[in-house]
């Protein structure tokens, strides 16, 4: 008996072991930061704009990411473009998630005219279905992502509707595969 | 037998002009009838395509309401494009539709990324922009550390900023060589080449390697400056500077110059923000927009210097801001030979290094505008998404914008003043 009350200790202190390392990695990952003054400021006028339909991911120093619907995008980026005076699109990706069955979209957008938002760059994300990623153009805000969007397209299959133009622009014309950014698209021999 | 050889002759000769004036009055008549039918096609059939060669249906000749428009391929064989394709159309000698085509040089490097960890990355991110290969590494580096947590030691952090601005030199002196050229100037493309060599030297001197260095890497630089590397490089530096002064003279101030780039292709400061282009192009429109200033990294906020912005937005002050820029270079690499302290230049990390699941947007300003990367991991020594979104794929929506509207002869002159960079925009 003893022998075992002494393995189940030392099985105990060997979970209590893992547990404190894993521990220790989630306090890593989500280390409490106090969402400071100025990024407060923008995330209080979206809320206070859109209020539940939008949700904010993450409020870091200088980074700021929401997630938002496909329904609101436009009239998103209008209220950022004109109100809060976020006007520079610096890129526009997209990520592939299989297991959520997910493609997610996120535009970048920067500030060259606020003093005080300059350093600072605004992400919003898309989470669009997998099976029909379909969403709406931002070139009649943002004119600037009309080549960003032509990129997403190719490389994840994400539909912008109301794109001018929206057709292959990197990979070659005679291309008959899936998007190759999606995540079941292989690279031969690895 | 009673006609002699002359009257022969004459006879001969009549028959002769006959049968040619009936020739050259056939040829006239047909040449009326098809010119009759040519006209009264081009009435009846305006703003229709007519099958005029056997060239493909980009190059053939439309003909539209207002005239006849001309549809060029530039490149990609072109070697004013690059590996790049612009389908220009052209009426007379306006130009007036852009459509550019890039993907020539595509080889999938964010793909790449998904099957390497962090640091088999490192070789090939510099591939896209060989000719400034630290600064398309540098936002790379700054995501990993900010996602798996990684200090950066103070030397290291000088010893970037003096090898980006050395990079960013070669860079621009790269680009002006071939700047020159594209106008006509010889002089301007053997200066900058040949000058560039001493600052590649420098380089070679602390990396080892003449363009591709793969010197940063998260957690520091690769290994540490000679004991000879300061000295040398401000003497290096002392003579770049006065063949800048030189190269004024010869090329900034030259009157051909200034005809071909003076209000040409003018970009306004509203649309140079709203196209999203970045560098010295949003600083020639009059944007005081650098990421050293408004976001520093690394030691640039402990560093002294200027940011140049012209606001006439033409190509001219697109060729010039990147000159200003050099003599910036220049102050910055010597502040930072005084002030570099004496420590290690590397953290050293673990066999596989990986971080938490997270997500980073870092940006560093390159040569040719702002290069910013965003990093996606998910706690897996490989990154799940990188994202690149080079100055060179920016400046593309510009591209169309400033060449509508001015003469085919301006092309070049507008074209290269953008600081395109086929492979990086591909990537």
């Amino acid at each position: 008996m003893s022998s075992k009350a002494a393995q189940s200790e030392q099985e105990k202190s060997q979970s209590k072991e893992v547990e404190t390392e894993e521990q220790k990695i989630q306090k890593r990952e989500e280390p409490k930061i106090e969402i400071l003054p100025l990024e407060k400021s923008i995330v209080d006028k979206i809320t206070t704009k859109f209020g539940d339909k939008v949700t904010l991911v993450y409020a870091k120093p200088k980074r700021i990411k929401f997630n938002i619907t496909t329904e609101d995008v436009v009239d998103f980026a209008r209220f950022l473009h004109d109100e809060i005076k976020f006007d520079q699109p610096i890129s526009v990706t997209g990520i592939d998630y299989p297991k959520d069955n997910i493609i997610e979209v996120v535009y970048h957008i920067g500030c060259c005219t606020v003093p005080e938002y300059r350093s600072s760059v605004f992400a919003f994300a898309l989470r669009l279905p997998r099976d029909s990623p379909n969403t709406l153009t931002l070139i009649s805000v943002y004119s600037g992502v009309e080549y960003h969007e032509r990129e997403t397209f190719e490389m994840l299959g994400v539909i912008f509707k109301g794109h001018p133009n929206l057709q292959r622009l990197l990979l070659p014309e005679d291309w008959a595969d899936i998007p190759p950014l999606r995540k079941d698209f292989g690279i031969k021999g690895r | 037998m009673g006609k002699s050889t002359e009257e022969l002759y004459s006879e001969a000769e009549k028959k002769l002009r006959q049968e040619h004036g009936r020739a050259v009055k056939q040829i006239r008549e047909e040449l009326k009838t098809t010119k009759q039918k040519a006209d009264s096609s081009l009435h009846l059939k305006k703003g229709s395509k007519r099958d005029l060669t056997d060239f493909p249906k980009d190059m053939q000749v439309e003909e539209s309401e207002e005239g006849r428009i001309l549809t060029i391929n530039v490149g990609p064989q072109h070697p004013g494009s690059g590996h790049f394709r612009l389908v220009v159309q052209v009426d007379g000698d306006i130009i007036v539709g852009v459509d550019p085509d890039p993907g020539y040089v595509h080889r999938g490097e964010e793909k790449m990324c998904e099957y390497r960890n962090w640091i088999q990355n490192i070789p090939h991110l510099e591939r896209p922009m060989i000719a400034d290969s630290c600064g398309i590494l540098y936002p790379f580096c700054l995501a990993c550390e900010e996602i798996a947590n990684i200090e950066v030691p103070q030397r290291a952090k000088y010893i970037r900023v003096i090898m980006s601005e050395i990079n960013k030199c070669i860079f621009e002196l790269y680009w002006l060589g071939i700047y020159g050229i594209f106008l006509g100037h010889s002089t301007m493309f053997m200066w900058p080449m040949g000058d560039r060599e001493l600052l590649i030297d420098l380089a070679e001197m602390a990396t080892g390697a003449r363009v591709t260095h793969a010197y940063f890497v998260p957690g520091g630089v690769r290994n540490d400056l000679p004991d000879s590397f300061k000295d040398r490089a401000i003497r290096q530096l002392d003579y770049f500077k006065h063949r800048l002064d030189q190269y004024k003279d010869i090329f900034y101030t030259n009157p051909l110059f200034l005809d071909r780039t003076e209000g040409v292709g003018i970009l306004s400061a509203n649309d140079a923000i709203n196209l999203g282009v970045t560098g010295p192009v949003l600083r020639a429109s009059g944007v005081e927009h650098d990421i050293r200033k408004v976001e520093p990294y690394d030691v640039y906020d402990q560093l002294d210097f200027q940011v140049h912005t012209m606001k006439t937005g033409d190509t001219y002050a697109r060729a010039y801001i990147p000159y200003l820029e050099m003599y910036e270079s220049i102050n910055i690499i010597k502040q930072c030979l005084e002030k570099i302290p004496i420590g290690p230049v590397r953290t050293k990390l673990g066999p596989n290094p990986r971080g938490p699941a997270g997500e980073s947007f870092k940006r560093v300003e390159a040569g040719r505008g702002e290069v910013a990367y965003y990093v996606v991991s998910d706690g897996t020594p490989k990154p799940y998404r990188v994202k690149i979104s080079p100055p060179s794929f920016r400046q593309i929506p510009a591209m169309s914008r400033l060449l509508k509207g001015a003469r085919l002869a301006d092309m070049p002159a507008i074209y290269w003043s953008l600081n395109y960079w086929p492979v990086e925009a591909d990537r």
